[in-house]
């Protein structure tokens, strides 16, 4: 049944991000049908599904327009009110509605057309939340595919590049590598065939960007690279996006496809004499595969190893053909550079750092989610202004950015602002948007070992300071974590790091002992107490602990049935109490006692 | 022996395979859609296969099985009829996924990669499944279960048998 829009009153977009659908905002849609219906609204206006709109903690969202109305937390009961107050008397439903000053949710009042002011938060995920991403109407009417009419008929390729170049826009990959730049390389290179490609490969393992702003708007990632294929003269691009996103991958494929049927992908694109089209690979769970020349192996059907640049994949990619490649988000800005203007895109953002970054904000903070700031925000802002600081009232401790390859920094560094520069600057990296809080309650040398885990595992094998240094480093910091740490492990730690830093081939490799050299710097005495004191001053690192028998004992016995060593002894209905010198640290009486008696220090 | 289940998959697989054949330039590129597919198809990617889709495609069994070992994507076993993949992304990981694998583990008697013994659930990692606000997550076959604690996943693991008991009572 297609609806007659220009009638339309009211939209509903529902989150169906996978917070939100966890808490229930597929049922949701029912009960809002079934209310409209009974109140005879269901012509008058539509339901649209969104991905994650970034308010995760707050699920599940609802945003109703006119007004742009949120609303948190809402249930089944809920519903019959916001239909009746909201959209029949007019009246919002205050108690329900998130109102507070963050960041982000101040964008979706100030989206109008475009507002030029610079205070314009959200220029990657612009559309995500407004409009239905499985609608190329919805796209076209807020100025979708008017880049692709712009260029064509104004613009020559080298224009576009130009334009691309003077907006200062950084590889939004993780490297920061200026996209004009890049894009000129592949033009230049003389070749019968070249192709576009996009990375959704979204290796970084606490984060989730890409995948969000494919599932909330496909078509500006299309758009951008149809851009890119005009100006770098391809005519084939490739999605190369992991298999693990099931619904980015079914819109994406819906979006090529109704692109293509309006006549934007395809033959002479809107009766110009360019063609470009788009085409799907799946990725299959090779975090190495994000690196480019890996990705390219993979494309080709082969296993994900990288091999040496020079040659960059600009002159010698995909089948041996002159390939760009960027990243999804890199994509989503480019429509509004050329739409916008270079000029406008310049005005956001730092000096060497232009336009906005999106984080998944998550871990120990308050509102997690996706934000999208401009560049120059500090990290104060991010995780206290937007992310509502530290949950459970506890203390701030770290943040990490960068995920795998990038680094831990403590509480002096949260003035920092966010660029490529000052972050690296700091001891970590921008990388591809993670940024996990972290609170006292956490270990940085588990967090480090965390991340070596994840980077040893993922090696994919070919150099050996990468597969052997990484697995030597992680049996030193799983060593430290079970108290068995000794003189020297520090040193040798840093000088494996910096020898895998200096010998691998790609990369993954190059960056992987960061995340241990980044709190080997912030968090030295952390490292020193596990090795000298033996302690975990987080609590975490459960063969440090010490279980100890509280004045809470009612001397039930469940501690000393469940201790697989005999440790605890004590009669029925007396406190018990544990031996030391037997326990093996199990925690399992820890985790049976009923009356919170057992300690761990 | 085949059963006609079998037969119809194989079917379908090889559908597939000639469609990438006939239609695309460079078939041998489309090994890693193919192995999707057969996974689809088949839940795993047995050595019957892999010989299959060497002979229809021209490529040597070797290479695919060097394609299928290296990711990670691929099971190269029959999988249990569950599937729960436990996230341990970073934010899980610093809000205790590690405790919940251990408990998963412990009432599974399983490892990762692993499969029950009598085939009912089969223990997989995941890196971020995108709801970290609800961090620590298992994802059981298509549903994701947050908040979770050790006890609450042993309710959930239970209520599975429970319903699968059910099931094949009634
Ligand atoms: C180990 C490794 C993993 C990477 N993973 C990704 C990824 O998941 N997504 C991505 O866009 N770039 C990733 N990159 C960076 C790419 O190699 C490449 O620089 C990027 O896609 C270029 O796009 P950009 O200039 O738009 O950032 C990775 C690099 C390395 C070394
Ligand atoms: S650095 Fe590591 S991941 Fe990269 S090519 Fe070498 S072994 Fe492979
Ligand atoms: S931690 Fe384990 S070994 Fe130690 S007393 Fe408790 S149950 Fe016994
Ligand atoms: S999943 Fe709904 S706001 Fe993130
Ligand atoms: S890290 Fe587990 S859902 Fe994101």
């Amino acid at each position: 049944m297609k609806k007659n829009k220009s009638k339309e009153n009211f939209i509903i977009t529902l989150c169906d991000g996978p917070s939100c659908i966890h808490n229930k905002s597929k049922e949701l849609k029912r009960d809002i049908e079934i209310q409209l219906e009974k109140k005879g609204l269901s012509d008058n206006g539509r339901i649209i599904l969104s991905g994650c709109l970034g308010m995760c903690s707050k699920g599940p969202i609802l945003i109703v327009n006119p007004g742009y109305t949120i609303y948190g937390h809402v249930t089944e009961k809920d519903i019959p009110e916001i239909v009746e107050s909201h959209l029949v008397k007019g009246k919002p439903v205050s108690r329900l509605i998130i109102d507070e000053d963050h960041l982000y949710n101040r964008f979706f009042r100030v989206f109008g057309d475009v507002g030029f002011f610079g205070k314009q938060m959200r220029i990657t995920l612009r559309n995500c939340g407004i409009i239905d991403p499985e609608s190329i109407d919805d796209y076209i009417s807020l100025r979708g595919y008017e880049a692709i009419a712009k260029i064509l008929s104004d613009m020559k390729p080298e224009e576009v590049i130009e334009e691309v170049k003077r907006s200062g826009l950084r590889g939004r990959g993780g490297a920061g590598f200026p996209t004009g730049m890049k894009w000129e390389f592949t033009a230049n290179q003389k070749s019968d065939e070249k192709y576009v490609i996009c990375n959704a490969d979204e290796g970084d393992p606490g984060a989730f960007m890409d995948r969000s702003a494919i599932e909330g708007d496909p078509h500006t990632v299309i758009e951008g690279m149809i851009i890119g294929g005009y100006a770098v003269g391809s005519a084939k691009g490739i999605v190369y996006i992991r298999a693990e996103y099931p619904l980015a991958i079914t819109r994406l494929e819906k979006a090529i496809k109704d692109a293509r049927d309006s006549g934007f992908l395809g033959e002479n694109i809107l009766g110009s004499d360019f063609s470009f089209d788009i085409e799907i690979r799946l990725g299959a769970g090779a975090f190495v595969c994000g690196e480019e020349t890996a990705l390219i192996h993979s494309i080709e059907g082969s296993r994900g190893m990288p091999r040496p640049r020079p040659p960059y994949p600009s002159v010698n990619g995909l089948f041996g053909k002159p390939t760009l490649i960027n990243n999804v988000e890199t994509w989503a800005n480019v429509p509004v550079i050329i739409l916008d203007s270079a000029d406008w895109f310049r005005k956001v953002g730092t000096e060497k750092s232009k336009g906005t970054k999106v984080f998944a904000l998550a871990g120990k903070v308050k509102n997690t989610g996706l934000v999208e700031v401009p560049m120059g925000t500090t990290l104060r802002e991010i995780i206290f202004d937007i992310g509502g600081g530290i949950e459970k009232g506890k203390k701030f401790k770290a943040v990490q950015t960068g995920g795998p390859s990038g680094g831990c920094l403590p509480e002096k560094y949260l003035d920092t602002p966010i660029d490529y520069e000052s972050l690296a600057k700091a001891g970590s990296i921008m990388g591809s948007g993670g940024m996990i809080v972290i609170d006292e309650d956490s270990c940085m040398v588990n967090i480090a070992k965390f991340f070596l885990e994840f980077t040893q595992n993922e090696s994919c094998g070919k150099c050996t300071p990468c597969r052997e240094g990484t697995k030597r480093m992680l049996e030193i910091l799983t060593r430290i974590t079970e108290g068995k740490g000794e003189q020297g492990d520090i040193e040798k730690l840093e000088r494996l790091g910096n020898l895998i830093k200096k010998a691998s081939l790609c990369g993954l490799g190059q960056s992987a002992p960061n995340p241990v050299l980044s709190t080997l710097t912030n968090f030295r005495e952390e490292y020193e107490e596990h090795i000298k004191h033996k302690k975990c001053r987080a609590g975490e690192c459960r063969l440090l602990l010490d279980y100890v028998i509280n004045d809470k004992c009612v001397g039930c016995g469940a501690c000393k049935r469940i201790c697989p060593a005999g440790a605890v002894s004590g009669n029925p209905k007396t406190p018990h109490v544990i031996d030391k010198s037997k326990c093996i640290k199990c925690g399992q009486c820890y985790e049976i006692c009923k009356f919170g008696a057992v300690d761990k220090k | 022996m085949q059963t006609s289940l079998e037969n119809d998959r194989m079917a379908k697989l090889k559908k597939y395979m000639a469609d990438v054949l006939e239609k695309t330039d460079r078939p041998e590129s489309y090994l890693i859609a193919v192995l999707h597919r057969a996974q689809n198809l088949f839940g795993y990617l047995s050595r019957d296969v892999m010989d299959e889709i060497a002979l229809t495609m021209n490529i040597p069994t070797s290479h695919i099985w060097g394609v299928a070992t290296f990711y990670h994507y691929f099971k190269l076993k029959p999988q249990g009829k569950h599937s729960i993949a436990i996230c341990l992304g970073t934010a899980c990981y610093v809000k205790g996924a590690g405790d919940i694998l251990r408990t998963i583990k412990k009432e599974l008697k399983i490892g990762i990669g692993e499969t029950t013994e009598d085939g009912f659930f089969s223990l997989h990692e995941a890196r971020c499944l995108g709801a970290c606000g609800l961090a620590p997550v298992v994802m059981i076959d298509d549903k994701i279960y947050g908040e979770l604690t050790n006890q609450k996943i042993i309710e959930i693991i239970n209520n599975y048998r429970k319903r699968d008991r059910k099931s094949k009572e009634g």
